[in-house]
């Protein structure tokens, strides 16, 4: 399970690549300082996503998150009605945005968690249990908004999270590498990554090891429901109003960006560094077509061959044929799939 | 203590007869679909006799054809223990390719070769489907997400994103055939159109393949356990090749119907309607993880859908609630269905 899969080398070539072309199809302009910033606050709504979609696939039972985006403009759009209850944007910009993220993170918890115990107890396959909570948070978010978009303003805290620098670097983008490191070393070195991944990768076993299965599910889930609301918490600092129907694209995206990891979406495997790096790859790619002034129709053409594309990859472990000793241990790996052939 | 026997013995007599009715439930859940259905009819036609009008039975008839096409190919796919997301991009493709090509080509051809040069058009995409569902041996959601963007972004990068407001030819005038007409309490004519007939004969057709069929067979074994049905010697990438190229031509089939329905064809119109659709086929009993489900039933979830669908505004509940309650009885009737089926399962 703690075995390199190649996929990390293959993104970090990819990101090189993608890099150096952009910049002589672009004279330079492509790596200046301004397009890396822009690109690098891109990234995070939809790398967060990302990872509440790899834990989903890696704890298995054909476990996947659909309601993901759904979920983050619902806390957005809750938070900024709550917050907008009891104090003015403008008035108290420090108390508003302390308001609004508690808000929105305490909607992606309870979000998370109606989607982990569904799952975990009542037993709904995860396809069909987060296709129906994302209908009931974007029904929500209809409700509470009026089908409008909700104006959050540019209070100062949180505006900074979407729009600020540091040391030139984006806050956001901090923000999202600063979690994903803390998701990853909770998969890495905690029992309840190990439950995690282990459950994913054969659950009669686990449960049988003793493992709490149904509270690792929950757990999950839940854990995937507060990055949403991040992704929620950015996305409205970033674009000033919230709306339910923001980034409806966002669903694949984030799948997209799972799978090009490598994460198995049997479950039971998955790494939260890849994750990133591909949400990274993803976005160069995305912005070089911008660069070549393609339309967002060939965007989501591109995206649909590129998921089949990786689809491929990771079938015929395409990437394995470059990396010999990794290959034998991944074959063991693979064995029992194998036969269903 | 004799009391307290009667009550052991009504408790026994009622856990067995409980006991029935959990072993119809699980075996025939199309008959909860029914009583739902028939609930929600009566419960609305006392909160608004207007229900019960020609016109709006008519009007839930004429709503239910292209999700009812749409819903028996998601039954094949979902008994075989798949899952498909992109029959609406298909649709959608299919719908506009024919559309242009018509215009373009012959404006003249009748009706019927439309519908059959949009089947083959919806085959060929569905064995595409189909075979990359089987060779990269993927979750077929995930696979077909992928198609789905591919389909829908090349109709929308390559092929055009203008409406079609002048239908040619006979596909223009197909969709103002009507089959019955009524005079309804107000004097406007309404009329039961000539393309309703599509949908029973797709349902005659689909149950025919899945229950007297040696294909349906390999369905349903599909569905139940994979290695076991290549092991009896099913050739397993023809199932996968026909039972999507089945819903694919079922998909094309409904654009059409679709086209000539609302007399325009727009592009950007069916993609999103994938989880009613789903959700109506789960609702009619068949489950998410394969190898049950009925055409009956897939009918009775698809009416039942519509219904909800035509129903909240009539009882007053404003259209913006509509997703949230949707929502909420996707959840809940997939809970129930899950808890009936787990708590009677035959002890093996």
């Amino acid at each position: 399970m703690r075995t390199k899969d190649g996929h990390f080398t293959v993104l970090i070539a990819l990101i090189v690549i993608l890099m150096t072309s952009g910049a002589l199809v672009s004279d330079g302009q492509y790596l200046s300082l301004f397009n890396l910033q822009s690109m690098a606050g891109q990234v995070p709504e939809i790398g967060l996503l990302a990872i509440g979609v790899m834990l989903a696939m890696s704890v298995g039972n054909g476990g996947i998150e659909l309601s993901g985006i759904a979920l983050a403009n619902l806390s957005g759009v809750v938070a900024a009605t709550v917050a907008a209850c009891f104090v003015s944007a403008s008035g108290e910009p420090a108390t508003f945005s302390l308001i609004f993220i508690l808000a929105a993170l305490t909607v992606g918890l309870l979000g998370g968690l109606l989607n982990g115990l569904l799952i975990a107890y009542l037993k709904i396959t995860a396809i069909l249990c987060t296709l129906g909570t994302q209908m009931f948070f974007i029904g929500l978010a209809v409700v509470l908004s009026d089908g409008r978009s909700v104006r959050v303003g540019a209070p100062a805290p949180l505006y900074d999270i979407g729009n600020g620098y540091l040391f030139e670097v984006p806050v956001s983008f901090l923000l999202f590498i600063s979690v994903a490191c803390f998701i990853g070393f909770v998969l890495r070195y905690t029992p309840f990554g190990l439950w995690l991944m282990m459950t994913g990768s054969n659950p009669k076993a686990s449960e049988y090891a003793g493992f709490p299965k149904h509270k690792v599910i929950v757990a999950t889930y839940t854990v995937s429901g507060i990055l949403s609301s991040l992704a929620g918490i950015i996305i409205a600092s970033r674009t000033i109003n919230v709306k339910w129907d923001y980034g409806t694209s966002y669903l694949l995206v984030a799948i997209l960006i799972a799978v090009m990891a490598g994460v198995r979406p049997e479950g039971g495997y998955g790494r939260v560094v890849c994750v990133v790096l591909s949400a990274i790859t993803l976005q160069l790619m995305s912005s070089m077509l911008n660069f070549m002034e393609l339309s967002n129709f060939v965007r989501d053409f591109a995206w649909g061959a590129l998921l089949l594309g990786f689809l491929a990859i990771g079938r015929f472990r395409l990437i394995d044929f470059f990396s010999p000793q990794v290959r034998a241990v991944s074959s063991s790996v693979q064995s029992p799939q194998a036969q269903k052939q | 203590m004799s009391s307290s026997e009667t009550s052991k013995n009504l408790l026994a007599a009622q856990s067995h007869s409980s006991n029935r009715l959990g072993n119809l439930i699980s075996k025939r859940p199309e008959f909860v679909t029914l009583g739902l259905l028939v609930a929600i009819c009566i419960a609305v036609s006392i909160a608004n006799p207007a229900f019960l009008t020609p016109t709006s039975l008519i009007d839930i008839g004429r709503a239910s054809v292209v999700i009812g096409l749409f819903a028996l190919g998601v039954f094949v796919i979902l008994a075989a223990g798949g899952i498909d997301v992109s029959f609406t991009a298909i649709a959608a493709l299919t719908m506009y390719a024919v559309t242009l090509l018509v215009q373009t080509c012959a404006p003249g051809l009748p009706i019927i070769f439309v519908f059959a040069v949009a089947v083959i058009g919806g085959i060929i995409l569905g064995v595409v489907n189909g075979y990359l569902v089987y060779t990269l041996n993927a979750p077929s959601l995930i696979v077909t997400i992928g198609t789905q963007y591919l389909f829908r972004g090349g109709l929308l990068a390559f092929i055009g994103t203008t409406w079609i407001m002048e239908l040619p030819g006979e596909m223009g005038t197909f969709g103002r055939v009507s089959l019955l007409e009524f005079e309804a309490a107000n004097g406007a004519v309404v009329s039961l159109p000539m393309y309703f007939l599509i949908l029973p004969a797709a349902a005659i057709l689909t149950w025919w393949i899945t229950r007297r069929t040696l294909m349906g067979r390999a369905i349903f074994s599909l569905g139940g356990n994979p290695e076991v049905t290549a092991r009896l010697g099913y050739n397993v990438k023809i199932v996968h090749l026909f039972l999507f190229g089945y819903s694919g031509a079922l998909a094309g089939l409904a654009g059409i119907v679709h086209a000539t329905a609302n007399r325009l064809a727009n592009p950007f119109d069916l993609v999103g309607t994938e989880i009613a659709v789903i959700a109506a086929v789960v609702l009619g009993g068949a489950r998410i993880t394969g190898g049950t489900g009925s055409v009956i039933g897939t009918m009775l979830g698809v009416l039942l859908v519509v219904v909800v669908d035509n129903v909240l505004v009539m009882v007053g509940i404003p259209s913006t609630w509509q997703r949230v309650f949707v929502g909420a009885f996707i959840l809940l009737a997939a809970a129930f269905f899950v808890t009936r089926q787990r708590k009677f399962k035959p002890t093996k």
